[in-house]
C-alpha cells in the first residue's frame, strides 16, 4: 500500500487534511458519476430519440413520440386494443403480480415471523430454513422448482398415485402465473421474516406482561398491541417487497422466459426484450418504459427514506 | 418412553402444549419440508444417469442397471431377472435386443444364447451414484471457464466496492467540509435509481468504453452502489474522533489514519459488506445477460440459463451443474450465517 501512501501525502500536503476528503471521495464519486447519474440523463435522451442506432448523434429526435406510443390505447383494460400491446401486457401482469406476491409474501413472513418469535425449540434450525432459499441465486431457484414442476417431474408423479392426475403446469398460462408468484415467495419471504422477526423482539417484553397481568386475550394482545407495535416495521417491508416486486425480472425469466405466451412477462422483461434482445432494437422504447418504472420506483424510495427517517425519530 | 414425551412437549414455563404450540410446529414442519425438499430432490436428482432420469414414476434414490463382464464380449452386459418363461428366477445378461425378444446369455454357462420375451424380464437394479454427470462437466463443458468468469467477477467487484466505498464513508463520516450535504444526497439519489431502469444508456457507455463482451463490464458498474457507502458510514461514525486525533498527533498521514487506523476498526461492517457483496456478484443475471453475450465470457448463472434454454437439454449435466453452482453459496451460509442474518437486517439490501 506504499503505492498510493506516498502520493496521498504529496495530495495531503497540496491540498490540506480537509479538502483531501474529496480525493478519498473521488473514486467512489467517478463510478456514481459514470454508472449512475450520467444514465439517468442519457435514459431521457434514449426516450425522446428513434431509430435503432445506440449511438447518440445518430438518433433523430421525436419527442415525446415513444411516449405517445406507449400510451396509445383506445382501451387500457384490454391490450390488444394498444398499440404498444405487449407493454400493456406486461404492465397488467406486473401489476397483478405484484399484488398477489406481495400481499402473499408478507402475509406468510408476519405469520412465520409470529411463529419464530414464541417459545419454541430449534428455533435458529427453523429460521435458517426459511431463510436460506434467500441465498440461492435466481437461475438455481428456477431450476430446482422447473424440475420439481416438469411434466414427468415429482409433484406429477404424487398427483397421478393420489388419482388427481398430472397437470403441464408451465405450459398453462393461468398456472405458470401462480406458480411463478410461488417461486418468488418461496424464494424471498426469508428475508422479509427476518426483518418482521427483528422488529416483534424489538418489542418491549413488559407491555406483553402487562396485557397477561390484565388478563386480555392472546387475539386481543396481537391485535391491539403486537399489531400497533409492529405497524412501522410493516411498512417498511411492505414498500421495500414493493420495490422488488416491481423489478422481478431474473427468476421469471430463466422459470417461464416470460411465457406461455406472454402470460409471465413483467415490465423489466418487456424493457429488456425491446432493448436488448429482440432486431431491431427499439432503444428508445425500452428507454420510454425504464422512465415510466423509475417514476414508480422513486416515488415509492421517497416513501420508504420517509417511513425509516419516521421510525428513526421515534 | 413417557419420560421422554414429557420432555419433549414441555415449555420453558413448566405447563402443558397448548393447541397453538401444536399448530406452530406443524406449520413449521410444512416449511422445513417446502423449503428443503425441492433443493434435495435436485441433489438426488443430480446422481441420477439420463435413462434414470426418464423413469415415470421417478424414484427418491438414484438407481442405475447392473452390469457384468461376461466371457467371450467385450463391453459389460446389462443384467435383467426373469419374471416369467422357462427361466423364471434366473439372473441373465442381456446380449441383443430385436423388438420384443431379447437375446440372453447365462453368465455361468456363456457358451449358449437364450431366446426369451422382453415381457418376461424385469432390470436388476442398484442404488449406484452417477458421478460421470459431474465428471462430465469438466471434460464436455467449459465448467472451469464460467466457474472461472464467476470467481473474477466476484472477487474483483467485491474487493474494488470495499476499496472505493470505505474510503468515500471514510470521507463522509470523519471530515467537516463543504459539500458533505449533497455527497450524502448525491448517494441517497443513486439509491432511487437502480441498474434495471437505466440499462440502454448504460450498456451504451460500457460499449464506448470499450467493455462490452468483457468481464470488466460486469465488475465495474456493479461496484457503484450506494448500499455500502451507507453501511460503512454509519459504522465509522461510531469510531471516537480522538483515536484520530492521537494519530495525527503521531504524524500519521491521512492515508495512514485510513489504512492503519478506520479500515481494521471497521473490519465487521467490512466483513458484512464482503458477504453481500459476494452474494450480489455471484448471483447477478440481468446485468451480465446484456454485457455478456459470447459463451467464452459466460457466468455460471448464463451458463446455466443457456443450457436449459437449449432444444435437447441433457438434465442430468444441468442438473450436475446447478448443484455446483449453488455449492459455493451454500457452503458460505453454513459458516456464515450470523453475520449474513445481521448484515441483510441491518442494510435491508441482498
Amino acid at each position: 500500500m506504499r503505492i498510493i501512501e506516498i502520493p496521498m501525502l504529496a495530495l495531503q500536503r497540496l491540498f490540506g487534511v480537509h479538502k483531501l476528503a474529496w480525493v478519498f471521495l473521488l473514486p467512489n464519486l467517478l463510478l456514481f458519476a459514470f454508472f449512475a447519474f450520467l444514465p439517468i440523463f442519457l435514459n431521457v435522451f434514449y426516450a425522446t430519440s428513434g431509430g435503432d442506432n445506440i449511438l447518440l448523434d445518430d438518433r433523430p429526435y421525436v419527442g415525446a413520440q415513444n411516449f405517445n406510443n406507449l400510451v396509445d390505447c383506445s382501451n387500457y383494460l384490454d391490450p390488444n386494443t394498444c398499440r404498444e400491446d405487449k407493454f400493456w401486457r406486461a404492465i397488467w401482469n406486473t401489476l397483478w403480480f405484484v399484488t398477489l406476491q406481495v400481499g402473499i409474501m408478507v402475509g406468510f413472513s408476519l405469520l412465520t415471523a409470529i411463529i419464530l418469535n414464541r417459545d419454541i425449540r430449534a428455533r435458529g434450525f427453523f429460521r435458517s430454513v426459511f431463510f436460506f432459499p434467500v441465498l440461492l441465486s435466481p437461475v438455481v431457484v428456477a431450476l430446482i422448482w422447473k424440475w420439481v414442476l416438469q411434466r414427468e417431474g415429482i409433484l406429477n408423479a404424487f398427483l397421478d398415485s393420489t388419482g388427481i392426475g398430472g397437470i403441464n403446469w408451465l405450459v398453462d398460462a393461468e398456472w405458470a402465473f401462480a406458480w411463478t408468484v410461488f417461486l418468488t415467495v418461496w424464494a424471498h419471504m426469508g428475508f422479509y421474516t427476518l426483518i418482521l422477526l427483528a422488529g416483534l423482539q424489538a418489542i418491549p417484553r413488559d407491555v406483553y406482561e402487562a396485557a397477561t397481568m390484565d388478563r386480555a386475550s392472546p387475539w386481543r394482545v396481537f391485535r391491539k398491541i403486537t399489531l400497533p407495535l409492529l405497524a412501522p416495521t410493516m411498512l417498511v417491508v411492505l414498500i421495500l417487497a414493493l420495490i422488488r416486486g416491481v423489478q422481478t425480472f431474473d427468476e421469471v425469466y430463466a422459470f417461464t422466459g416470460g411465457g406461455p405466451g406472454t402470460a409471465t412477462t413483467f415490465i423489466i422483461q418487456y424493457i429488456y426484450e425491446e432493448g436488448f434482445a429482440g432486431a431491431p432494437r427499439v432503444w428508445g422504447m425500452a428507454a420510454a418504459a425504464s422512465i415510466l418504472v423509475a417514476v414508480v420506483l422513486v416515488i415509492l424510495t421517497l416513501i420508504q427514506l420517509w417511513v425509516n427517517r419516521r421510525n428513526v425519530d421515534g | 418412553m413417557a419420560r421422554v414425551w414429557d420432555f419433549l412437549t414441555a415449555t420453558r414455563g413448566g405447563a402443558r402444549l397448548h393447541w397453538t404450540d401444536w399448530a406452530s410446529y406443524a406449520y413449521l414442519c410444512a416449511g422445513v419440508f417446502l423449503m428443503f425438499f425441492p433443493v434435495l430432490w435436485l441433489i438426488m436428482s443430480s446422481f441420477k444417469t439420463e435413462g434414470d432420469l426418464q423413469r415415470y414414476p421417478p424414484t427418491f434414490l438414484p438407481y442405475q442397471q447392473e452390469t457384468l463382464m461376461v466371457e467371450g464380449f467385450d463391453d459389460p452386459l446389462p443384467l435383467f431377472e426373469m419374471t416369467g418363461g422357462d427361466y423364471e428366477g434366473m439372473i441373465l445378461a442381456q446380449v441383443r435386443r430385436v423388438g420384443l425378444q431379447a437375446q440372453m446369455v447365462d453368465p455361468t454357462n456363456p457358451g449358449e444364447r437364450l431366446r426369451v420375451s422382453i415381457e418376461n424380464y424385469r432390470p436388476v437394479d442398484s442404488v449406484t451414484l452417477a458421478w460421470e454427470n459431474y465428471t462430465g462437466l469438466f471434460d464436455r463443458f467449459n465448467f472451469l471457464l464460467y466457474f472461472w468468469n464467476s470467481t473474477f467477477i466476484t472477487v474483483t467487484a467485491t474487493l474494488i466496492m470495499l476499496l472505493t466505498n470505505s474510503m468515500a464513508a471514510f470521507a463522509l463520516s470523519k471530515y467537516q467540509f463543504r459539500g458533505r450535504t449533497f455527497v450524502l444526497l448525491l448517494v441517497i439519489g443513486t439509491l432511487m435509481i437502480p441498474q434495471t431502469v437505466v440499462l440502454v444508456p448504460l450498456f451504451l457507455i460500457v460499449s464506448e468504453m470499450g467493455m462490452s463482451n468483457s468481464l470488466w463490464g460486469v465488475i465495474i458498474p456493479g461496484a457503484a452502489t450506494p448500499t455500502g457507502v451507507f453501511l460503512l458510514r454509519q459504522y465509522m461514525l461510531t469510531i471516537p474522533d480522538e483515536i484520530l486525533d492521537a494519530a495525527r498527533m503521531d504524524k500519521a498521514s491521512e492515508w495512514k489514519i485510513y489504512w492503519r487506523i478506520m479500515v481494521p476498526l471497521s473490519a465487521p461492517a467490512i466483513a458484512v459488506l464482503a458477504i453481500l457483496a459476494i452474494m450480489w456478484r455471484w448471483n447477478d443475471f440481468l446485468w451480465p445477460l446484456i454485457v455478456l453475450t459470447q459463451s467464452e465470457n459466460f457466468t455460471l448463472q448464463l451458463a446455466l440459463n443457456s443450457f436449459q434454454g437449449e432444444l435437447r437439454t441433457e438434465w442430468s449435466s444441468l442438473l450436475a451443474m446447478t448443484v455446483l453452482t449453488l455449492l459455493p453459496i451454500a457452503l458460505v451460509f453454513t459458516f456464515l450465517q450470523k453475520y449474513i442474518a445481521t448484515g441483510i437486517a441491518s442494510t435491508g439490501g441482498k
